[in-house]
């Protein structure tokens, strides 16, 4: 397949991924307000079958939502033009990459119709839950399906990382110096780069503890274990804690995999609409390597309660505390770029903006929970819940809905509905944040992640749980509203696909290759992009720009 | 600074809907908790208020020029609070953490399973007799596997409810059977996982008496929910009464 319809074949992998995983989260928050609601054709729904829910959402939306869509979707659909390539390094490792993709997907929405249900142990899967299948329903078959699933989506994302690399290394255009990269580019590259140790490490990791469950190993499992009565001993005085160690390395860069390219597509879409240079632009470009490095280092502090030595949550305290700094530079270079632009307030914009405030919010409680102390109070607390889909969930979000309003001119030769877009967004965010923010103050007084029910507990445990429970109802409703928030994006995509293809090849005055006339010509006789400036170069009053693919000479006048 | 988070508590907390702080720890932790909420909060205006301000202005023809003070002083002082919050932060835990309970901490074993807690206490002799994973057997009283031939384990006594007096620090020997289990006590501003295979220490006294939730914090399965117990703090008087009552018992 061409990269172009791999993009879209990622992108098709994902949007039915995020309506599955949507829905599931709808039906968590509904149990969760009103625990005796039956689901219909149903009936309650049972505790194990919540925990399902939690991890089935979980894995669709971090691995087939936040790292497909973002990185091999619109990586592949608009990567290669944005630096003036035809074509991908590797087409056959990427098309194959997206095959395993699917069958990682189907096996994994196969897993709750297996008896015993889907894999009831969230997407982190700690073991000895995950490992032994007689700790709860859905750990038998159904973790092995998860096991399967995750292991292909390793392997797939190792392959299409690597064609990724390959690409952006050596198929840029003449001209195309790593200077003149847009910063999405760089968001593309760090997370590729990242991706590479960590779901390699997670692979090793799923193999072990496929070998713990089948095979009498002892990796995780301590020498004796007393579950459900029955005594179980293990080979080797093996322990949890490794699986932790070796899962985290993956997870803690898995989510800055999901967010980077974000961050790099804010950066330019905030320049093209403010017309100026990204501020501090070569700065910005180190911050993103250094997030990306700092990434690695940082794992430890969803260990500070786990057993560790308190040695080492000082020591991961510190790298996280400094992973601060490079984000905030981020966010100083955002309100800088925009700051006294009289930027266009396009859709696009609007969604860009609303990636920054959101990073913002999210991000802001990254520092207190990277304090050991403090973790003591909040792990696995709403008030985590609160933080992670704020940052990675919801600005991960807006930066795809952002990169779809964006790029549809490239990808549909057509513009999406500014009113429409518009109100999608403002719904969206209001939306968004009025379902999160309330997290914060239910993790604050206490409700841990994972409950099933939060009423009908008895004791002082029973009255601190039950105490949440007005805004257990305000935060379903809003998460109904959220999702119904999304309704005009779906009639804007009907009206405007229905519509003849009339858009203007430039319609946003952007600087980077993939707005070049023939940046996605077939044509073998066209001729080879060529780089001549850096991106973003707006004249001062913002009237005029130099896109990338102009020779200098003649500046071109806006429309 | 800190005085005035702690003079000024329930002022300050009042929007912030922490739970009652018992434990002799909690106040310091509760301050530090409070100014990072306040530094986040007015940070996160600060930061929107500049975004709406910078849209809203008049466009400025000007190049950016000094880049140094835009980026890199707000750079700079944003790095020195995180550190101060980090080295704020860092003593406590060091405090909380880095050495164990003092010699006369009341010990107590407290062992998760799917999905309860029981809670061992180690009798006039101080010592936890052995515990064999064969030996458990929650269904006939002895849900810690301890064994009865071992001289120890004749005064050791096992309470589904963790009874602690006020004002004496409780060394806590934490111990899980099959999975990890999140040993959470929200109003003493604790938690610890408890990791089967391993025995985690943790320590810290409760000071007001009353009664306290004691919750699961890490997913361990279907029960996972209610896996909750009571922790009772009593005054130093009556937890005596109810040591020596449930001794007895417990060595029959």
């Amino acid at each position: 397949m061409k990269h172009r319809t791999l993009g879209f074949a990622y992108l098709a992998l994902s949007t039915a991924a995020l309506l599955a995983g949507t829905t599931l989260s709808l039906l968590m928050r509904l149990h969760l307000a009103w625990p005796d609601w039956p689901l219909p054709l149903h009936g309650p729904i049972l505790p194990e079958e919540y925990l399902g829910l939690v991890t089935l959402h979980g894995t669709l939306m971090l691995f087939f939502v936040l790292t497909i869509a973002p990185l091999w979707g619109f990586g592949s659909l608009i990567l290669p033009a944005q630096i003036g390539s035809r074509r991908m390094a590797f087409p056959k490792l990427n098309s194959a990459a997206f095959w395993l993709l699917t069958a990682s997907l189907l096996i994994v929405c196969a897993s709750p119709f297996v008896p015993g249900g889907t894999a009831i142990s969230g997407w982190t899967a700690y073991p000895p839950l995950s490992a032994v299948a007689s700790a709860g329903p859905g750990q038998g078959l159904g973790m092995d399906l998860w096991l399967a699933s995750i292991a292909l989506f390793s392997l797939a994302t190792c392959m299409a990382a690597v064609n990724m690399l390959t690409t952006i290394v050596c198929l840029r255009c003449d001209g195309m110096a790593w200077h003149r990269l847009p910063l999405t580019v760089w968001g593309w590259f760090t997370a590729s780069l990242l991706s590479l140790p960590s779901f390699a490490v997670l692979l090793a990791a799923l193999v072990l503890l496929f070998c713990d469950r089948h095979l009498h190993t002892g990796f995780f499992l301590p020498a004796t274990l007393v579950v459900n009565g029955i005594v179980t001993h293990s080979p080797a005085d093996g322990s949890p804690l490794l699986w932790l160690h070796l899962f985290w390395f993956f997870g803690h860069p898995e989510v800055y995999i999901a967010v980077l390219p974000g961050m790099g597509l804010v950066s330019m879409v905030l320049a093209n609409f403010a017309r100026r240079r990204v501020f501090a632009y070569r700065l910005m470009i180190a911050v993103m390597v250094l997030i990306g490095g700092i990434g690695i280092l940082v794992w430890g502090h969803h260990m500070f309660v786990a057993g560790l030595s308190p040695f080492a949550g000082s020591a991961f305290a510190i790298s996280s505390m400094a992973i601060a700094v490079p984000a905030s530079a981020e966010v100083l270079s955002w309100i800088a770029t925009v700051w006294g632009s009289r930027a266009r307030l396009t859709t696009s914009m609007l969604f860009a903006l609303g990636f920054v405030s959101l990073f913002i919010t999210g991000g802001l409680t990254g520092p207190i929970l990277a304090q050991p102390i403090l973790d003591q109070y909040l792990h696995n607390t709403f008030f985590v819940v609160a933080h992670f889909h704020l940052i990675m969930a919801m600005a991960g979000v807006f930066g795809l809905y952002l990169a779809t309003y964006y790029w549809f001119p490239l990808i549909a030769s057509r513009t999406l509905n500014e009113r429409l877009g518009k109100i999608h967004f403002w719904l969206t965010i209001f939306f968004a944040y009025s379902t999160f923010l309330p997290m914060h103050i239910t993790g604050l007084a206490g409700e841990p992640r994972h409950y099933a029910q939060l009423t009908g507990i008895i004791g002082p445990s029973g009255t601190l749980l039950s105490s949440t429970m007005p805004l257990q109802r305000h935060i379903t409703v809003s998460a109904l509203c959220l999702a119904l928030a999304q309704i005009p994006f779906f009639i804007n995509l009907w009206i405007t696909l229905r519509s003849p293809a009339t858009s203007a090849s430039n319609p946003w005055d952007a600087t980077t290759m993939e707005w070049a006339p023939n940046a996605f010509s077939e044509d073998p006789a066209a001729p080879e992009p060529t780089t001549h400036v850096a991106p973003c170069e707006y004249s001062l009053d913002g009237e005029t720009f130099h896109p990338q693919w102009q020779p200098v000479t003649q500046p071109n006048q806006p429309e | 600074m800190t005085h005035f988070f702690q003079s000024h508590g329930f002022l300050v907390a009042s929007i912030w809907p922490l739970p009652t702080d018992a434990a002799a720890h909690g106040p310091a932790l509760d301050a530090q908790l409070l100014l990072n909420l306040w530094i986040g909060l007015a940070l996160l205006a600060l930061a929107h208020i500049l975004v709406i301000v910078g849209l809203a202005k008049r466009r400025t023809h000007t190049p950016p020029r000094r880049q140094a003070l835009i980026e890199f002083l707000p750079l700079a002082a944003l790095a020195i609070l995180f550190a101060f919050l980090a080295t704020r932060a860092e003593a406590l835990w060091e405090t909380a953490r880095y050495t164990g309970p003092s010699r006369s901490a009341l010990q107590v074993e407290v062992v998760g399973m799917q999905f309860a807690w029981y809670f061992r206490y180690p009798g006039p002799d101080a010592t936890f007799g052995v515990a064999k994973p064969e030996l458990v057997a929650p269904g006939e009283g002895n849900p810690v596997g301890i064994d009865p031939t071992d001289p120890h384990s004749a005064d050791d006594f096992v309470s589904s409810q963790l009874v602690l007096p006020a004002g004496r620090e409780v060394d806590l020997r934490l111990h899980s059977q099959d999975v990890i289990h999140g040993f959470s006590v929200p109003q003493m501003r604790l938690k610890q996982n408890a990791v089967p295979g391993q025995d985690i220490h943790i320590h810290f006294t409760p000071t007001i008496p009353g009664d306290y939730a004691i919750l699961c914090t890490q997913l361990c399965g279907l029960g996972h929910y209610r896996m909750t117990a009571t922790l009772r703090v009593l005054p130093e008087a009556a937890f005596e009464v109810w040591l020596t009552q449930h001794s007895k018992s417990g060595a029959r």
